[in-house]
C-alpha cells in the first residue's frame, strides 16, 4: 500500500485543534509549551467556547500565546495576568477566561496578584507552566529552580543561603479559601497528557459555572535553558522535579464535596 | 432648587459622576487624599443599581492593571490614586498609551517626594505631563478647579479616551479632592450594552462572537519598523488632539497688565489675589490652563503680547512654568511663586510675591 | 452677601460638621459655598479646623488668610485664627478651656458658654447647634429654616425625630448672644 492510500481523511485518526492555527511557533524543539497549547486549544473546541474565550497571556516564553491560538487576547505586563483576567470576568462573566503564565510571571513577579487573585475566588482559570528556569530571557534562575540547579544567574547551582530556596506556591494557593481546584500535572508521556488535559478542562467549566479560582500547575522541562535533548530533560524533570513539586490533585472541593 | 444640586467633596463628586456616566468599573486602592471616591462609590453600592463593578484591589499596581484589562474590553473603567499610588501605575499608564485603549486615570495629588505629605501639590506635572513611565506618550491630562469639573470631568475625560482611544487623566490634587462645594451631577446614562461595545469598539476583547477576526490588545512589537509605525500613529493622534482639543479658562486679561498662569487649586486662589490686587489698582489676568496636556501655548503667547510680565504660582518647584516660558519664548519676564510639601499659600502670600517678583523686580 | 468663616476646635468636636450643616444652608439659600477642611490623621485628637465661605457670586479661592468670623473652640485654635480676623470682624469662643482670652480690641468679641447650655439642655450633643446658634445670631447669613431644611435633606428620615432638638438648640445659642 503506497502512503497515498493511507492518507484519507476517513483513516483519520489525529486532528489538531481548529483554533490552533499553522503559524510557526517560537517554542524550541522539545518544550512543553507546544502540547499545553494544543491542550488549551482543543478543550476551548470540545467546550464550544471558541466565541467566549479570552486569554491573558504572560511576560516569559508563552508571550505570543496569542499568536498561535485563534481566540481574543490580552497581553499583561510582566505578572499582572492574574491582575487583568480579575477586571475582564468581573466585568464579563459570561466568559471564559483564563491566564497563562511562567514562574517567573506568575511566582515571582507576580505573586501578589497572583496570591490576591485565588484568595478572592475570582473565577479564572490560571495556567501556570513551571520550567524551573527563565527561558525568554536566556535561562536565568527562576523563583521555582531547584537547590543545586545551575542557571545563569546562578551558574554554580542554587544555594539556599545566596538565593533562597524554590518556591512551591501552588500547595499555598490549595490554602486559600478562594481556589475551588488546584492540580499539578505534567506533559511528558500520553498518560499525563491526558490527565493534564482533563484538568484544564475542569478549570475551564470551573470559570464558565463561576465557581472560583482554578489553578493548573504544569511541571514542565526547558531543554534549551537546562542544557539537556528533550528526552533527557524529560527524565531529569522525573528524577529531580517531581520530588519537589509532586504530580496529583492538591485542592479539588466538588471531589470533597461528593466524598 | 434643582433636586440634581448637592453638596459634596471632590473626591465624591468623581465617584458619583462616574456612576452617572454609566461606569462599567472601578478598581483601586485606599490612599490619601483620595479614599473618599472608593469609599462613596462602596456606600453607592452601583452594582446593585447599575450594574459596575467596584474592586478595592491588592495595589495600585493590580488596580492599573485591572483597569488596562477593562479597558481593552472596551469598558468604561477608572481608577484613582494620589501621588505615590500613581508612581506605582506609571508602568500601567505607558502599557494603555502603547496598547491605545481608552481609561480614565484619575490623581489627586499630595505632597511628594517619597511618601511625602497628605496635603494639596501639583508636583506630579511632569510626572502627568510628560511622560512618567516608559516611550513617547501622552495622556489627555485635566486640571480640575472646582467640584463641579471633577463631576464634569469625568464625562469629558472618557469621551475624550474613546474618541481618540487615549488614556485621560484627571489631574487634581487634595484641596479640590477634600473641599466641599455645590456641584449638579449629571444625569444618570444606562450603561452601553455588549452589543453597543461591540459597534463602537470593534477592536474590543469581548470574545470572538459569530467568529469574527480574533482581537489582540498588546504593546508587544518585536519588529522595530512596526513599532516604529505603532509610535508614528501614536504621535498623529497627539497631533490631532493637540489641534482639537486645547482647553482654558481666561479672567480679566483683557485689560491688564500682568498675567498669572496657573491651574486646579492655585487657580482658585490665584482670582482672589487678582481681585485683591485690583482693589489696589494693578490689573492682573489669569489665564487657567484646563487642558495641562495639550498645553494652551497659544493663548498664553497671545495675551502675553500686552502684559508686562507672567507670574506662575504653582504648588510646585517650578514645573509648569517651563511650558509657560516656551509658550512666550522667554520674550518676558516670567516669575515663579510656590509652596512646596503640601503647604498651600494665602492669597495675601501670592500677592506679596506678585509684587516682589514681578511688579517691583 | 459674602460671609467667610473659619471654625476651629479639638478634633471629634464636631467642628467639620458644623462647618458642614451651615454650608448646606448656605445651598438651601442657592449661595455658592465652598466647604474646606484641615484633613488627615491630625483630625483625630488633634486640631481640626475648616473654611466655610457664603457667597451671592462665585467664589474664587477656598483658603484665606483672614476671616469675618473665627469660631474658636480651644486655646489652641484661639491663639491660631485670633489674628486672623479681619479689623472689624468677629471672634468667637467658648469659654471652656480657655485660659487666656482673646486680647485685640479692633474686633468684635463674643465669649459664650455653650458647653454649660449643653449641660442645662441635659444633652451633650446639642454643642454644636448651640454655637451655631450663636452664630447666626451674630451674623444672620442663613436662616434658621434653612439650617432645619437642609438638616431634613442630609440627615437619614431615622433621625428627623431629633429636628426639633437641634431647633431648641439653635434658639439657645441664639440666646446666649445679647441684644
Amino acid at each position: 500500500m503506497e502512503n497515498n492510500d493511507i492518507i484519507k481523511i476517513e483513516n483519520r485518526v489525529y486532528k489538531k485543534p481548529s483554533l490552533l492555527n499553522d503559524s510557526h511557533m517560537h517554542y524550541c524543539p522539545g518544550c512543553s509549551h507546544g502540547v499545553v497549547h494544543k491542550l488549551v486549544a482543543e478543550v476551548i473546541e470540545e467546550l464550544g467556547l471558541q466565541e467566549k474565550a479570552i486569554g491573558v497571556s504572560p511576560v516569559g516564553c508563552a508571550v505570543f500565546a496569542y499568536n498561535y491560538i485563534d481566540i481574543d487576547w490580552l497581553e499583561a505586563a510582566h505578572g499582572r495576568a492574574t491582575a487583568m483576567a480579575t477586571a475582564a470576568k468581573r466585568l464579563m462573566p459570561d466568559k471564559l477566561v483564563f491566564t497563562y503564565q511562567g514562574d517567573g510571571d506568575f511566582a515571582a513577579i507576580g505573586t501578589c496578584e497572583s496570591i490576591h487573585s485565588c484568595n478572592r475566588g475570582e473565577s479564572i482559570a490560571i495556567i501556570f507552566i513551571n520550567n524551573a528556569i527563565y527561558g525568554m530571557t536566556g535561562g536565568q534562575m527562576a523563583p521555582t529552580t531547584l537547590l543545586g540547579q545551575k542557571t545563569a544567574t546562578c551558574p554554580y547551582g542554587r544555594r539556599a543561603d545566596l538565593n533562597g530556596y524554590p518556591l512551591s506556591i501552588t500547595p499555598l494557593l490549595a490554602q486559600l479559601d478562594g481556589t475551588r481546584y488546584v492540580t499539578r500535572q505534567s506533559v511528558h508521556t500520553p498518560a499525563n497528557v491526558r490527565k493534564t488535559k482533563a484538568a484544564i478542562k475542569k478549570a475551564f467549566q470551573n470559570s464558565m459555572e463561576g465557581k472560583g479560582t482554578s489553578v493548573v500547575e504544569v511541571v514542565s522541562t526547558c531543554n534549551t535553558g537546562w542544557k539537556l535533548s528533550p528526552e533527557k530533560a524529560n527524565q531529569w524533570m522525573v528524577d529531580n522535579m517531581f520530588a519537589k513539586y509532586p504530580l496529583g490533585d492538591l485542592k479539588n472541593v466538588d471531589a470533597e464535596k461528593k466524598d | 432648587m434643582n433636586d440634581q444640586v448637592t453638596l459634596m467633596k471632590g473626591n465624591e463628586a468623581l465617584a458619583m459622576a462616574a456612576i452617572r456616566y454609566g461606569a462599567d468599573g472601578y478598581f483601586g486602592y485606599p490612599i490619601t487624599p483620595q479614599s473618599e471616591v472608593l469609599e462613596k462609590l462602596e456606600e453607592e453600592m452601583p452594582w446593585e443599581t447599575t450594574g459596575m463593578v467596584v474592586l478595592q484591589a491588592e495595589s495600585e499596581v493590580a488596580a492599573i492593571n485591572m483597569v488596562y484589562a477593562g479597558a481593552s474590553c472596551g469598558k468604561a473603567v477608572f481608577t484613582s490614586t494620589s501621588s505615590p499610588g500613581f508612581s506605582l501605575m506609571q508602568e500601567g499608564m505607558s502599557y494603555m498609551c502603547a496598547s491605545e485603549v481608552p481609561a480614565l486615570v484619575i490623581n489627586v495629588m499630595r505632597g511628594g517626594p517619597g511618601l511625602g505629605t497628605i496635603h494639596p501639590s501639583q508636583a506630579d506635572y511632569f510626572q502627568a505631563c510628560k511622560g512618567g513611565g516608559h516611550g513617547d506618550y501622552h495622556p489627555i491630562v485635566l486640571a480640575p478647579a472646582s467640584v463641579q469639573e471633577m463631576a464634569d470631568f469625568v464625562a469629558l475625560g472618557w469621551d475624550l479616551a474613546f474618541k481618540y482611544r487615549c488614556v485621560s487623566l484627571i489631574l487634581a490634587d487634595g484641596l479640590v479632592g477634600q473641599m466641599m462645594e455645590k456641584v449638579v451631577l449629571p444625569e444618570q446614562r444606562p450603561r452601553r450594552t455588549e452589543e453597543q461595545i461591540r459597534e463602537q469598539c470593534p477592536w474590543a476583547v469581548m470574545g470572538r462572537k459569530d467568529m469574527r477576526p480574533k482581537n489582540i490588545i498588546t504593546s508587544l512589537e518585536l519588529d522595530d519598523d512596526k513599532m516604529e509605525a505603532n509610535n508614528h500613529r501614536f504621535q498623529a493622534t497627539y497631533r490631532e488632539i493637540e489641534k482639537n482639543e486645547v482647553r482654558y479658562e481666561l479672567v480679566d486679561t483683557d485689560d491688564c497688565d500682568y498675567l498669572m498662569v496657573a491651574f486646579g487649586s492655585m487657580a482658585r486662589i490665584a482670582m482672589k489675589t487678582m481681585e485683591m490686587a485690583r482693589e489696589e489698582g494693578i490689573k492682573v489676568g489669569l489665564v487657567r490652563p484646563i487642558t495641562l496636556w495639550p498645553f494652551p501655548s497659544q493663548i498664553i503667547a497671545e495675551v502675553a503680547q500686552h502684559v508686562k510680565g507672567i507670574l506662575v504660582p504653582e504648588l510646585a518647584a517650578g514645573q509648569m512654568i517651563e511650558d509657560v516660558k516656551l509658550a512666550v519664548e522667554c520674550k518676558l519676564p516670567v516669575a515663579h511663586f510656590d509652596r512646596l510639601g503640601g503647604n498651600v499659600p494665602t492669597p495675601d502670600e501670592m500677592l506679596k510675591a506678585l509684587k516682589e517678583k514681578l511688579i517691583n523686580a | 452677601m459674602k460671609a467667610e468663616i473659619v471654625i476651629a476646635g479639638f478634633g471629634g468636636q464636631g467642628v467639620l460638621s458644623m462647618g458642614k450643616i451651615l454650608a448646606y444652608s448656605g445651598l438651601m439659600e442657592d449661595k455658592e459655598v465652598t466647604w474646606l477642611p484641615s484633613y488627615g490623621p491630625e483630625q483625630r485628637g488633634g486640631t481640626a479646623n475648616v473654611t466655610v465661605i457664603l457667597s451671592d457670586d462665585r467664589i474664587s479661592s477656598p483658603t484665606l488668610d483672614s476671616y469675618d468670623m473665627a469660631v474658636v473652640l480651644n486655646q489652641q485654635s484661639l491663639d491660631k485664627f485670633e489674628s486672623k480676623v479681619k479689623p472689624g470682624g468677629v471672634l468667637v469662643y467658648d469659654s471652656y478651656g480657655i485660659h487666656q482670652p482673646p486680647t485685640r480690641t479692633d474686633i468684635k468679641v463674643y465669649r459664650i458658654d455653650a458647653t454649660e447650655a449643653t449641660i442645662e439642655m441635659n444633652n451633650s450633643k446639642t454643642f454644636n447647634m448651640i454655637v451655631l446658634g450663636a452664630m447666626l445670631k451674630i451674623n444672620p447669613m442663613v436662616t434658621i429654616e434653612s439650617v432645619l431644611k437642609g438638616l431634613k435633606k442630609t440627615l437619614p428620615e431615622r433621625h428627623w425625630h431629633l429636628l426639633p432638638l437641634n431647633e431648641q438648640a439653635l434658639r439657645k445659642g441664639m440666646s446666649l448672644i445679647a441684644e
